[in-house]
């Protein structure tokens, strides 16, 4: 018996066969390799996030305990969720209480948390746009996506210039999340909502000499 | 047994008749009539592509670089066109070693049997959807409910029109023509245990959707979805959304199911970077669409640990055999020629009857189904539901010339109209025209030379595609009625046919015609 396989392979011969093929090699003309200075990298990620609605909070490095734990009890976060392999320190100045996240916590219950805070694999400034690819101090997808409130640390040397210089820096095969601004529909009027299911809140923190 | 392993290439069958939704009940005239009287319709249409369109100005304008964008976007689908055996035969060993399973479905059909039969072994009767073209194609949920398996729509703009008991009209804003009153109606219909208090804010709308999803989202363990790209370098699968809706649903279940045509695959996972600058601008005019999900079979402990990948043919081999409308198959359903469409912002989605509307829906719908103009079809009309004005192929960010491939089909459906009268006439009018001698006698038997003569009696110029023959031969008066019309005539016909018969006969009999 012929597989479906076959038969839809063989078909897709056959068309080929009936109509060759035109040679094509692939112009890739477009913008690649670009860099700036920090500090308009900087400026245009910052742009882009806020263009998105989500905050922006530079800081230095020595300085991310503090700026988390603000953004933490501005946004009321009592609760939040931090995936295993996220840097300690950088939870030292936060008074609330912290669930360490592992797969044998059922995703529904990421729902109870006020919060997560995460870092990040990549950036793309010109598009506002985070990379999370499932690295220890990112965690599993779920964590980042069922709770309200994405607090995410992005290191600015990890934030390229352009989509084509952030997406050499993937590693294929990790589950990856791209993030630009929070979730949002525009299916209502074309009026845009934010936090339809996703978080509807996110907060950046850059930290700007990492 | 596939032909091929013969040697004699056969041409590929195009979606069966009569099922999924590449198809409507009218043809584009008569339904493009109706949708017209709508004026809410037109209203909301016309506010909302204008909008998508002139953000969609802005952030192509943005970029520099954005021919050369669509140069290479268009370059990577031919290409991917050209190997697409040896690039489906990557990706399936790809999802294949990373844990998931690849199943091959020669139609919407055979698609649908295979959903439907994964999702029932694994005991669930449930199934959380993300919005994806090709199982709106396959009339999936039709399928689903026909067997006990209900399923729903995730996304705010198809759970509307889900729950509106009616039917998508745009490829990125299915629910384009419904305004905040009808939608706040839909609702307080249709979701169980909704607020009866609800107004029509949107973002309030937007709530009471996320809430009686979010329960979906944590108790359904199995989900459906589309892709926009399959890589077949590494397996990776990829879906492009905005609300969360798409993650939820790629994350939470323990079954996954993805239902991908097979164009959809890319080569190489580097040429993301081209179409993820592509898509969301050409789209939604953002400069990147708030979530992009990649995954790669499945990730112990994240995400389904069950990945099942179904590759749809369903008339697209039919199109690739096409030498010109293959090129419709390089779409990436970014709709941006829907936006820009003079002819689809007043008739809106539901006037071209298939699940791909607007342009590119009347140039892939006839591709993926076929035009059975013998039949009445409605597909038949598509091809005419078009200015020709070219603003589709300017927007279109993989360069896909829509305005010749519509030209093309119009060609190719006046060919296959073979039943019409005027058809037959110009078939047996060539076969005529061959063959001088017949002419003459064509003539002399039925007053052709009365029609065509002048007053002299001889023949003057004759249109295409004779002229080369008459040009060549007598000059004289013209003639008293056009000849196409005299032609397209009962007159006309039954001469023409008369001499055609003759003339097979005379073949028949092996008395050889002389050309003079
Ligand atoms: S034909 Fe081009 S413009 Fe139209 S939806 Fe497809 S990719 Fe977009």
């Amino acid at each position: 018996m012929t597989t479906a396989r076959d038969t839809v392979l063989g078909r897709i011969k056959d068309a080929l066969a009936l109509a060759p093929a035109r040679d094509v090699t692939v112009p890739r003309a477009y913008r690649t390799g670009r860099t700036l200075p920090d500090d308009e990298r900087l400026a245009l990620f910052t742009g882009r996030l806020v263009d998105y609605r989500a905050t922006v909070h530079p800081c230095t490095a020595d300085r991310t305990a503090q700026v988390l734990a603000e953004v933490l009890r501005e946004r009321g976060a009592r609760r939040i969720g931090a995936p295993a392999g996220l840097d300690e320190q950088w939870l030292g100045a936060y008074d609330g209480e912290v669930q360490q996240d592992s797969a044998t916590i059922p995703a529904p219950r990421l729902g109870e948390l006020d919060g997560v805070v995460t870092a990040s694999a990549v950036g793309c400034a010109e598009t506002g746009t985070i990379f999370l690819d499932g690295s220890p101090d990112q965690g599993r997808r779920a964590l980042s996506l069922v709770p309200d409130l994405h607090v995410c640390v992005v290191d600015l040397s990890k934030v390229e210039v352009g989509v084509v210089e952030a997406v050499a820096r993937l590693v294929p095969g990790r589950p990856t999340t791209l993030i630009s601004g929070p979730s949002a529909t525009s299916d209502i009027e074309l009026e845009r909502v934010e936090g339809v299911h996703g978080p509807r809140t996110l907060a950046v923190v850059i930290r700007t000499d990492a | 047994m596939s032909s091929t392993f013969l040697g004699m290439p056969a041409p590929p069958p195009r979606s069966p008749y009569g099922t999924g939704n590449l198809r409507g009940d009218r043809k584009f005239p008569r339904a493009a009539h109706d949708e017209l009287r709508n004026e809410q319709l037109r209203r909301n249409l016309g506010r909302a592509t204008r909008t998508i369109r002139a953000k969609r100005l802005d952030v192509t304008g943005e970029l520099p670089d954005w021919e050369a964008l669509r140069e290479a976007g268009s370059a990577i689908k031919t290409d991917t066109m050209n190997r697409l055996p040896e690039l489906l035969e990557q990706l399936e060993r790809k999802v294949t070693e990373h844990g998931g399973t690849v199943h091959w479905a020669r139609d919407g059909a055979e698609a649908n049997e295979i959903v439907a039969r994964l999702v029932q072994e694994t005991g669930s009767s449930e199934v959380i959807k993300v919005k994806s073209m090709a199982t709106q194609e396959i009339g999936l949920n039709e399928h689903l409910e026909s067997v006990g398996i209900t399923p729903y729509e995730t996304d705010l703009a198809e759970l509307i029109v889900q729950l509106a008991h009616d039917k998508p009209s745009h490829i990125l804003v299915p629910a384009i023509h419904r305004n905040r009153d009808e939608i706040r109606q839909i609702f307080l219909k249709e979701i169980p245990g909704v607020d009866p208090g609800l107004d029509n804010v949107p973002a309030h709308l937007a709530a009471a959707a996320r809430a009686y999803l979010r329960e979906k989202f944590m108790t359904t363990t199995v989900a459906v979805s589309g892709a926009n790209f399959g890589i077949a370098e590494t397996g990776t699968l990829s879906v492009v959304e905005s609300e969360g809706n798409g993650r939820m649903c790629l994350t939470m279940p323990d079954t996954l199911i993805t239902v991908m045509g097979i164009e959809k695959v890319l080569p190489r996972h580097q040429d993301l970077e081209v179409f993820l600058q592509l898509l969301p601008r050409s789209s939604t005019g953002e400069r990147m669409n708030p979530y992009t999900s990649l995954w790669t079979g499945v990730t112990p402990g994240d995400g389904p640990q069950n990945f099942h990948l179904v590759l749809l043919d369903n008339g697209r081999t039919a199109a690739l055999a096409d030498r010109i409308g293959r090129e419709a198959l390089n779409c990436i359903r970014c709709s941006a020629c829907l936006n820009v469409c003079p002819v689809y912002e007043r008739t809106g989605g539901h006037a071209y009857g298939s699940t791909y509307p607007g342009p590119i829906g009347a140039v892939l719908t006839p591709q993926l189904a076929g035009m059975h103009a013998a039949k009445g079809d409605p597909n038949s009309s598509l091809p005419y539901a078009s200015s020709l004005c070219g603003a589709c192929f300017d927007a279109c960010p993989v360069k896909i010339d829509i305005p010749s491939l519509l030209v093309e089909l119009r060609h190719q459906h006046t060919e296959q109209a073979g039943a019409t009268a005027e058809k037959l006439a110009m078939r047996a009018a060539a076969t005529v025209m061959k063959h001088p001698k017949l002419f003459t006698a064509a003539q002399k038997g039925a007053g052709l030379g009365r029609v065509l003569g002048g007053r002299d009696g001889k023949i003057s110029h004759l249109p295409p595609p004779f002229d080369g023959w008459s040009d060549s031969r007598d000059t004289a008066a013209p003639p008293k009625r056009t000849f196409r019309s005299w032609l397209a005539s009962a007159e006309g016909a039954a001469t023409m046919r008369a001499a055609a018969d003759e003339h097979r006969r005379n073949e028949k009999d092996g008395k050889k015609e002389e050309d003079a």
